[in-house]
């Protein structure tokens, strides 16, 4: 243990809190007399130059993680990751936290733009705590730190009910997942006798050869519970459309990309040490039972986390891919909309989870999916942002003529829905078809194939509801003509991440590249 | 003649620039682009001629995953490349009185077209796979924003079969990718790959039916006749004329180039079959068939030649299943002859007699006297629906020629069962044209007053060119087949030498 590898390993949260500070100080000290405007402007400026300099502290990090103790050798009792997946996931969440920042500058929800920066801020670090979470404690205070920053972000719109009501929604559940997610947590500890990640892996393993396997199942339903109520999977999604419709947009772009990235990132983590706790064992020879799976083959099957762990994920991605995408074909507000298309994503990707690789691909996959879909649905409630603005709605007659309204803001919508739904050229589309090659890739087996056919089946349902906005949008008669004004710098913004999907998807290698390079 | 497809995207873009309301400019623009667009496509066609396949460009795309952005043309992609210039100025020409956020129209107009170019172009499964889908989400706006008869309906249809067919193709795809072990997408590399027979088996019907979904295969065929009716005119030619050429293509392709064992027989039969061969070519002749008897039986003019186009492409889809020389070679030529006449056919309908009539019911048109008040469109009619009978002297002929001279070769009952659907194409073609334009009903007194009084608007010089362009192709092609058939005989040779039977 060095805490001077701590502080270096910390060093991009330590920013991040610092900049929640200044954030505070500087809104409720100095600008205390400014209109709100300029108070909104500086926050959410601040805020952005904290990810910045944060991402800096990231590359500064290395690859070495941080340890507590001496354990077995290298990476046993790993506290922090850093570098990595880890790497990419916390730079996709600086990333994501600023431009949910940059949507703020046209909102006018609240009149406390220092306090919201500052707990945007401190959610991020919880975000960034645990993707790079090793160990189970660490796990729960960093899953803490970023859902209590959500609840008070849901609640912010103080003059709004809904958001009352969606942040009570949202509160009653997390508590209770977040019970679920320790009561796991502790059996895992007395299975194991260990918090660290591979040192649980191992110790349940072990514990669960000699009877322990039910407790064990016990345990991991726990656990994906808890963990499925923060990506939204059904049957722990029924948070997810309340929260997504009532809190104020920026907060809930916020929660739809920045605490989707974290989770899957610590999910990522997750899986990838129950795949290769025994490589640190060097215990090379049992690499047949970490692939052996669910199959109905005639495959000596191993209890333990190897083997429960995906079985698990697959179930939750089955019922959420189905049930997302048919409960979102019903519904007539965007928001909702977006909610129930959420749910269908991460079924997309826990099917990734489920069939995760030896080699670093499905890892690459799945970071490459949260984060181009992170990127995607924070332009996507921008663009709803707006419309509400104007029209007081988020309802799908809201948009209702907007190439008519305004060209460019339809332009966007169009590209981000039809990413959504998985069209090439756009980086959806990629996103898709590198997870399922992934999955197909490991799990060679029909059950793999018919789960990436239901996917696709599914994706192409989901085309028909992305296309009723876009209908709207581009093909209905307006019943109000009056144009839609935006503000110039949140129509920058998702000109930008309009362009950046575009791009991306003809030129998909560029992310790929750069995920591959940490 | 990879600059077709740039050049159609950059027209979509600087059409969707475009300010409002300067309609004129952005027609003209859009006939330059399209015109250019042809002759690219012309001068290709000619250079190529005599030459196989020639790699066009070839850069890689995705290094990791071994995809390549490979663009080449062999005869058949040069035929039907050809096909969708011609397809696409007369489309354009047709197009000139959209009024109606004019540069949108042709915005969308052009992905579509640069998306169909790509497919034709596209020797990598995974490139091909993604202009594909480019083509596909246009053709909905252009038919939910322009269209006419039940259009949100017709298109919301239109665009779920698509997405359906290229879902199973995208699963077909991936399936593929990662049996061969996941280095490359391209087509030869796919199809040299040696993938299971028993593999093939399954992916050549998924991939197969994929796309015969846009290529109008009975029973799939449903999004066609209300898809067609619902679009606008130049949506309607290019559907016909050349998105249902896009399915057909990728089942040549696509499912028979790189599944070629899935055509092997079962080893066991069920009602008569014994093969997916045998499915798919049964399936083609109840398309011929009940395509052809539907079409005798609708009282909307459009509705009749959408199920004639049901019924062509039954031909195509057969010609494919005979897998000899002269059916596949039929088969293409179909696809370049069906192409130009269905789009001769529904701009006549659609455009030059809808837009003055406004009705297309058989039942009305037969008081209105065309004959003698639209002579132009009445012997354009003649001429188009000739060609679409398949007499001799036009593309038509040659082509169903081929496919049943194959399919004889084949399985002689096929060529049965087709040829009943020539016959009863004559007679839906014969009834529509004695309805429409030349009734034996003598008009009334009243009606000449009212004809007096309500004249129709003189046919344009736009309609005029785009009838001549689609009708001397036609005939080109009936008089001089070996134009077109010099080009795509060695190309079906490759691709039955490579492998596929």
């Amino acid at each position: 243990m060095n805490y001077a590898d701590l502080f270096r390993v910390t060093l991009p949260e330590t920013v991040l809190e610092v900049a929640a500070i200044v954030v505070l100080v500087a809104d409720l000290v100095f600008l205390r007399k400014a209109v709100l405007r300029a108070r909104v402007a500086a926050a959410s400026l601040l805020g952005i130059a904290g990810c910045a300099v944060a991402w800096w502290a990231v590359g500064c990090a290395g690859a070495q993680g941080f340890s507590a103790g001496q354990g077995w050798g290298a990476g046993s009792d790993l506290l922090l990751a850093a570098g990595g997946t880890a790497g990419v996931a916390q730079v996709g969440i600086l990333v994501l936290t600023a431009l949910t920042l940059l949507l703020l500058i046209d909102a006018d929800f609240t009149r406390h733009a220092g306090e919201y920066v500052a707990v945007v801020l401190m959610a991020a670090a919880g975000g960034m705590l645990i993707a790079a979470a090793q160990d189970l404690l660490v796990i729960f205070i960093g899953l803490e730190l970023l859902s209590l920053g959500l609840y008070i972000l849901t609640a912010f719109a103080k003059k709004s009910g809904k958001s009352a009501e969606a942040a009570m929604k949202y509160y009653l559940f997390g508590g209770m997942s977040a019970a679920f997610l320790l009561f796991g947590f502790s059996y895992l500890y007395g299975l194991s006798g260990s918090t660290s990640l591979p040192r649980v892996v191992y110790g349940t393993y072990m514990a669960s050869a000699h009877g322990g396997t039910m407790l064990l199942y016990v345990a991991l339903v726990m656990i994906a519970a808890g963990l499925g109520f923060k990506v939204a999977a059904v049957p722990f999604h029924l948070w997810a459309p309340d929260t997504y419709e009532g809190a104020p947009a920026p907060a809930a772009a916020f929660i739809a990309s920045v605490s989707k990235v974290a989770s899957f990132a610590l999910l990522i983590s997750i899986s990838s040490v129950a795949l290769h706790f025994f490589g640190e064992l060097h215990f090379t020879y049992v690499k047949a039972y970490v692939t052996a799976r669910i199959v109905s083959e005639p495959v000596h099957i191993t209890p333990g986390i190897p083997t429960a762990w995906p079985l698990i994920l697959m179930v939750l991605a089955v019922t959420s891919m189905v049930l997302g995408n048919l409960a979102a074909l019903a519904q007539s507000s965007v928001r909702r909309l977006l909610a129930y298309s959420a749910v269908a994503h991460a079924g997309y990707i826990l099917l990734g989870l489920a069939f995760f690789s030896w080699s670093s691909a499905s890892a690459h996959a799945i970071l490459y999916y949260i984060l181009t879909y992170g990127l995607t649905t924070v332009g996507a409630f921008g663009v709803v942002a707006v419309v509400e603005r104007a029209t007081g709605s988020d309802r799908m007659d809201a948009f209702l003529g907007l190439q008519k309204r305004n060209p460019l803001l339809a332009a966007v919508t169009l590209v981000l829905f039809l990413s959504l739904a998985g069209i090439p050229p756009l980086v959806g589309f990629w996103a898709k078809f590198n997870l399922f090659a992934a999955v197909l890739g490991v799990g060679a087996g029909s059950v793999s194939l018919w789960l990436v056919a239901l996917a696709i089946a599914m994706s192409a349902i989901s085309l028909y509801y992305y296309l009723q906005v876009l209908k709207r949008a581009y093909v209905m008669p307006a019943t109000d003509e009056t144009p839609i004004q935006a503000h110039p710098v949140t129509l920058v913004v998702l000109l930008a991440i309009a362009a950046a999907v575009l791009v991306m998807g003809c030129f998909p290698a560029l992310l790929q590249n750069w995920i591959a390079s940490f | 003649m990879a600059w077709t497809i740039y050049l159609s995207f950059a027209g979509a873009l600087v059409e969707a620039l475009l300010p409002k309301g300067k309609n004129e400019l952005a027609r003209w623009l859009a006939l330059a682009v399209a015109g250019a667009a042809l002759i690219l496509a012309l001068t290709g066609f000619v250079s190529g001629m005599g030459q196989g396949r020639v790699v066009l460009a070839d850069a890689a795309w995705v290094p990791s995953m071994g995809i390549h952005y490979l663009l080449a043309a062999d005869g058949i992609s040069r035929v039907l490349v050809l096909l969708t210039g011609i397809a696409a100025v007369a489309g354009v020409l047709f197009s000139w009185n959209i009024e109606l956020r004019t540069n949108q129209f042709f915005a969308f107009y052009f992905a579509l077209i640069g998306g169909v170019f790509g497919v034709f172009l596209s020797f990598d499964f995974f490139l091909l796979f993604t202009f594909y889908e480019i083509a596909i989400v246009p053709k909905y706006f252009l038919i939910a924003i322009w269209g006419s008869t039940r259009r949100g309906y017709g298109a919301m249809k239109l665009a779920l079969y698509s997405f359906v067919g290229s879902a199973m193709v995208l699963i077909g795809l991936l399936a593929a990718y990662t049996a061969s072990g996941s280095h490359s997408t391209a087509l030869v590399d796919l199809a040299r790959a040696g993938l299971p027979v028993h593999m093939q088996m399954w992916l050549f019907p998924l991939v197969f039916v994929g796309f015969a979904i846009l290529a109008g295969m009975w029973p799939f065929h449903t999004w066609a006749p209300t898809g067609h009716v619902a679009a606008p005119t130049a949506a309607s030619m290019l559907l016909a004329g050349v998105v249902m050429k896009l399915g057909a293509y990728g089942c040549l392709r696509a499912g028979m180039g790189l599944f070629p064992h899935g055509l092997d027989p079962w080893g066991f039969s069920f009602l008569g079959l014994g093969s997916w061969r045998d499915v798919f070519a049964v399936l083609a002749v109840i398309g011929i068939v009940y395509g052809a008897l539907v079409a005798l039986a609708q009282s909307d003019f459009k509705f009749v030649i959408g199920y004639s186009s049901v019924s062509h492409m039954g031909f195509v889809l057969l010609g494919l299943m005979t897998l000899n020389q002269i059916g596949l070679d039929g088969a293409v030529l179909q696809m370049f002859s069906h192409g130009v006449i269905a789009g001769l056919l529904f701009a006549i309908v659609g455009r030059i007699v809808y837009e003055r009539t406004h009705t297309r019911q058989l039942a009305e048109l037969e008081t209105m006297h065309l004959a003698r008040r639209l002579p132009f469109a009445a012997w354009a009619f003649v001429i188009a629906g000739i060609a679409s009978m398949g007499l001799p002297g036009f593309s038509g002929f040659i082509a169903e020629l081929q496919v049943l001279v194959g399919a004889w070769h084949a399985n002689p009952w096929w060529t049965a069962a087709a040829g009943v659907g020539i016959v009863v194409g004559v007679a839906y073609t014969w009834r529509a044209l004695q309805k429409a334009f030349f009734t034996d009903a003598v008009p009334t007194a009243h009606e000449l007053e009212s004809e007096q009084a309500h004249g129709f608007a003189p046919i344009t010089w736009p309609e005029m060119a785009g009838v001549a362009l689609l009708g001397i192709s036609t005939i080109v092609v009936g008089l001089y087949p070996r134009i077109l058939l010099d080009s795509i005989e060695p190309a079906v040779k490759a691709l039955l030498a490579g492998g596929m039977q």
